[in-house]
């Protein structure tokens, strides 16, 4: 069964899928386009119900159904999708075939919905013993709150994400997204990968138990070891400014108004060099008084009156004529760029192509998130839109699986596929 | 306990973009070997310090990042330097270099040239944006990254005369770093199966630009544009808020206080325990969201009653005892913790996720945030505190590498090493 195919990384490995979702389907979705096959299983009772975005926004041309979701379709390229009545007997019979052939099972239900099914980790590795069983949860599936609910903003608000991000004497801002979920999919996909790199060293597969509030902790970055080691926390001190560099500290670092209605600029000096550099193009342009901020002590100290100052500056230029004039200078600069200028208009986004039109069989052409990487050897595929539901019946159940059509059709009668 | 990784030897070169993924390995086993210059890594001297005093072996910021490495100085200008970094070569697996675009190559020490010597190695080269495209000789750091690369439009408060707002942590470099790491893993997969190693070019920018879930698909799909809000999910049209302050002054966040008829149910009961109940009663279903989206005035006043009534509800206790009674009715909300209030919860204390590193220069142990994943036959671990610079020379150049003591001497006093 294994022939590896050199174009594709992960072409003999299958997957089989019972996560949804960003934090589970964004991991498969990664082993999918590196050439694995994965197999989603969706819930023929609830009609794929499994997956809240199976049919949620946002959708082309308006059109509504749960084929029709625009964040299933990007989270679920490269997919096999089959439908199945898991709470029939027959229905559990047809998936302890398919896990027998198997190399992965991925799940991101909450902690003990998978065992209560029967479909747990034990269970599974009676059914093919070498099994990489990976789950995903909020909370993971030990500790106090192994049952709590979550999705993205709980995730980021109890690992304190969320409070690291904001501005002082104002609530936290958070993440206006679920990097959480994003960012679950990829450790979940590294998990995948380890585990199946230990396997084709050793035979052994294992269980992984993959938390996202535990992933997120992690992601705080130097401010937890600033209190586990200095005991200086931050609850003390109040919200923090996240758009200023504490660690390392640099000034001017901010996001700056510039012309036009709700448009900035990201400027961030690193060194004594580049204040120099900027200081002197404030002096050809007029700005007096630049002494007072010569050293980083004296910025540092004086950084609200610097950043009106930068702001003076900023706010009679746009976004790209001070990211240029900076650029030029060797300084990071960078417009905060809306969706439209940095999906359709940035030319590093289009040379890299970073979002790739896909084939959806019911939107038809519709673009996508590609990867953040290219591979000289194995490059990804990115063709195929988010599968129907029980788009793949026929070529799992009849070609992996090697049902009889005639079989089918009664398991089909009876309401089992 | 076996590692995963224990058979892998990593070469780390550069610094912030791939700092994380030399420890993702790191701590999964690999042999991670950090390249620094004689000077140190530039992440040595970012604060904050151990007691808060600076020195080449005393920032935490360098201590986060670096667990379970170790450290050989070497100076790449010099010849002899390059001579030893190839014969570091054809004893390592993987490198990940995040030096500036093109140095490596201008060092003769690109993919070609190294796999002329270890025709199996992987190189992955993490750079702001990718090695030869638009921009690429343009300066980022993890603000200007989140500025540019979608991160920050969605991030910040209601009121748009506020600047967007940079998430805290050091989110760039970690994205660029998972998407590194998930390369590194399938690249080692392809290696199992072919021997061949490949080049793998990892584009920060790209990986910001796909890691900001609505807004992204909402223009890819819709066209449509998404706007920050206070600590909730940046959207096409206003949603309620969801960040609610306790009796504490600290918040929970509630993403949609009851989602079905049972929830509603029970957050009246929950509020009639306070008498908050008033003119809630009159209706038997929650707040229906999406009548709310589309302005729909009577859901807009039953949604305002409900936050009314929940804000009230909120005064009554503790942010965390909020969180604790409302996940015990099945509510999807969420403390809003700082870094430091995560490390103290009895949930990740109850998870492994405060692990006790011995340092043995201060004679002390150090608490650093565990793992992000628990694997059942080979753990994540931290067996060693970060190195000190150069404090794997030895080790290195004198036993692998076999180089003589009068040689090494020399190597020394020409400050090759």
């Amino acid at each position: 069964m294994n022939t590896h195919n050199n174009a594709a990384a992960l072409t003999p490995i299958r997957i089989c899928d019972f996560s949804g979702q960003l934090a589970g389907a964004g991991a498969t979705r990664y082993l999918a386009a590196m050439g694995a096959q994965v197999i989603r299983i969706e819930d023929r009772l609830s009609r794929g119900g499994w997956d809240m975005f199976r049919g949620t926004g946002p959708y082309k041309d308006d059109r509504r159904g749960h084929n029709l979701g625009g964040m299933y379709n990007n989270h679920n390229i490269e997919k096999l999708g089959i439908t199945l009545n898991a709470k029939s007997l027959e229905g559990q019979e047809i998936l302890r075939e398919l896990v027998s052939i198997s190399d992965v099972v991925t799940e991101n239900f909450s902690a003990g919905v998978m065992e209560r099914w029967g479909f747990g980790y034990e269970e599974m590795q009676k059914v093919k013993p070498d099994i990489i069983y990976v789950s995903n949860s909020g909370f993971g599936h030990s500790g106090p709150y192994k049952s709590f609910k979550s999705w993205g903003p709980v995730v980021q608000a109890v690992s304190g994400l969320t409070y690291q991000s904001g501005l002082p004497n104002m609530p936290p801002a958070g993440l206006g997204y679920s990097y959480m979920d994003h960012t679950g999919g990829y450790l979940m996909a590294i998990a995948i990968l380890m585990a199946l790199y230990h396997r084709y060293k050793t035979g052994e597969g294992q269980y992984v138990d993959m938390s996202c509030t535990d992933a997120a902790l992690a992601l705080n970055g130097p401010a937890l070891l600033d209190y586990t080691v200095n005991g200086r926390p931050s609850s003390s001190v109040g919200q923090p400014n996240s758009n200023r560099s504490h660690y390392p500290p640099m000034a001017p670092h901010g996001i700056y108004k510039s012309r036009g209605n709700d448009k900035w600029i990201a400027i961030a000096v690193r060194t004594e060099e580049e204040w120099k550099l900027l200081s002197n193009l404030f002096a050809m342009q007029g700005i007096k008084d630049l002494d007072k901020y010569a050293t980083l002590d004296n910025r540092l100290e004086q950084e609200d009156e610097l950043d009106n100052l930068v702001t003076s500056w900023t706010e009679k230029r746009t976004s790209y004529e001070s990211m240029n004039t900076l650029q030029r200078l060797g300084i990071p600069a960078a417009s905060v760029q809306n969706p439209e200028e940095r999906i359709d208009k940035d030319p590093n986004i289009l040379a890299w192509n970073a979002f790739p039109e896909v084939q959806h069989a019911e939107m038809g052409p519709t673009r996508v998130e590609g990867l953040a990487m290219k591979f000289t050897k194995t490059p990804a595929t990115i063709g195929k839109g988010g599968n129907l539901l029980g788009e793949d019946n026929k070529y799992v159940y009849e070609e992996i699986l090697n049902i009889d059509p005639n079989i089918l059709t009664n398991l089909q009668s009876i309401g089992v596929i | 306990m076996t590692s995963v990784l224990n058979d892998i030897h990593v070469l780390e070169i550069g610094s912030d973009l791939g700092a994380w993924c030399g420890k993702l390995l790191a701590d999964m086993g690999a042999t991670v070997t950090k390249i620094e210059p004689l000077s140190g890594d530039p992440m040595r001297s970012y604060a904050p310090f151990y007691k808060d005093i600076p020195n080449k072996n005393s920032s935490l910021y360098f201590w986060h990042y670096n667990t379970n490495k170790r450290s050989v100085t070497l100076d790449l200008d010099m010849e002899e330097g390059r001579e030893l970094f190839r014969r570091l070569i054809s004893k390592t697996d993987v490198v990940i270099d995040s030096l500036p675009p093109g140095q490596l190559t201008n060092y003769d020490l690109g993919y070609t040239s190294l796999s002329k010597i270890n025709s199996a190695i992987i190189l992955a080269s993490l750079s702001p944006f990718g090695q030869s495209l638009p921009y690429s000789d343009y300066q980022a750091t993890d603000l200007t990254a989140l500025a540019f690369g979608g991160s920050a439009w969605s991030c910040g408060y209601d009121d748009h005369e506020l600047p967007p707002v940079r998430c805290g942590g050091n989110q760039a470099y970690h994205t660029v770093s998972h998407f590194a790491a998930m390369g590194i893993m399938t690249a080692l997969i392809h290696r199992q199966f072919s021997g061949e190693g490949q080049f793998i070019d990892v584009n920060m920018h790209a990986a910001q630009n796909v890691t900001t879930e609505g807004g992204a698909y909402n223009w890819l799909i819709a066209q449509e544009t998404v706007q920050r809000q206070t600590g909730r999910h940046a959207s096409v049209a206003p949603t309620p808020p969801t960040q609610i302050k306790c009796r504490d002054d600290k918040y929970v966040n509630i993403g949609f206080p009851a989602r079905t008829e049972e929830q509603w149910f029970q957050l009246l009961a929950w509020l009639d325990d306070h008498d908050l109940v008033g003119n809630l009663s009159d209706y038997l279903t929650p707040p229906n969201r999406e009548a709310i989206v589309r302005r729909d005035p009577d859901a807009i006043k039953h949604m305002h009653l409900v936050m009314q009534a929940v804000e009230k509800l909120c005064q009554t206790s503790n942010a965390k005892d909020i969180f604790a009674k409302a996940q015990e009715l099945g509510f999807q909300w969420g403390v809003v913790y700082a870094p430091d209030e995560a490390m103290e919860d009895e949930h990740f204390l109850a998870r492994n996720m405060r692990i006790e590193v011995s340092h043995p220069e201060q004679e002390r142990f150090f608490a650093y945030p565990g793992s992000p994943y628990k694997f059942e036959l080979t753990p994540w671990n931290i067996k060693r505190r970060p190195p000190l610079l150069g404090e794997d020379n030895d080790t290195v150049y004198a036993q692998e590498l076999g180089i003589d003591s009068t040689n090494l001497t020399e190597l020394k006093s020409q400050d090759v090493i």
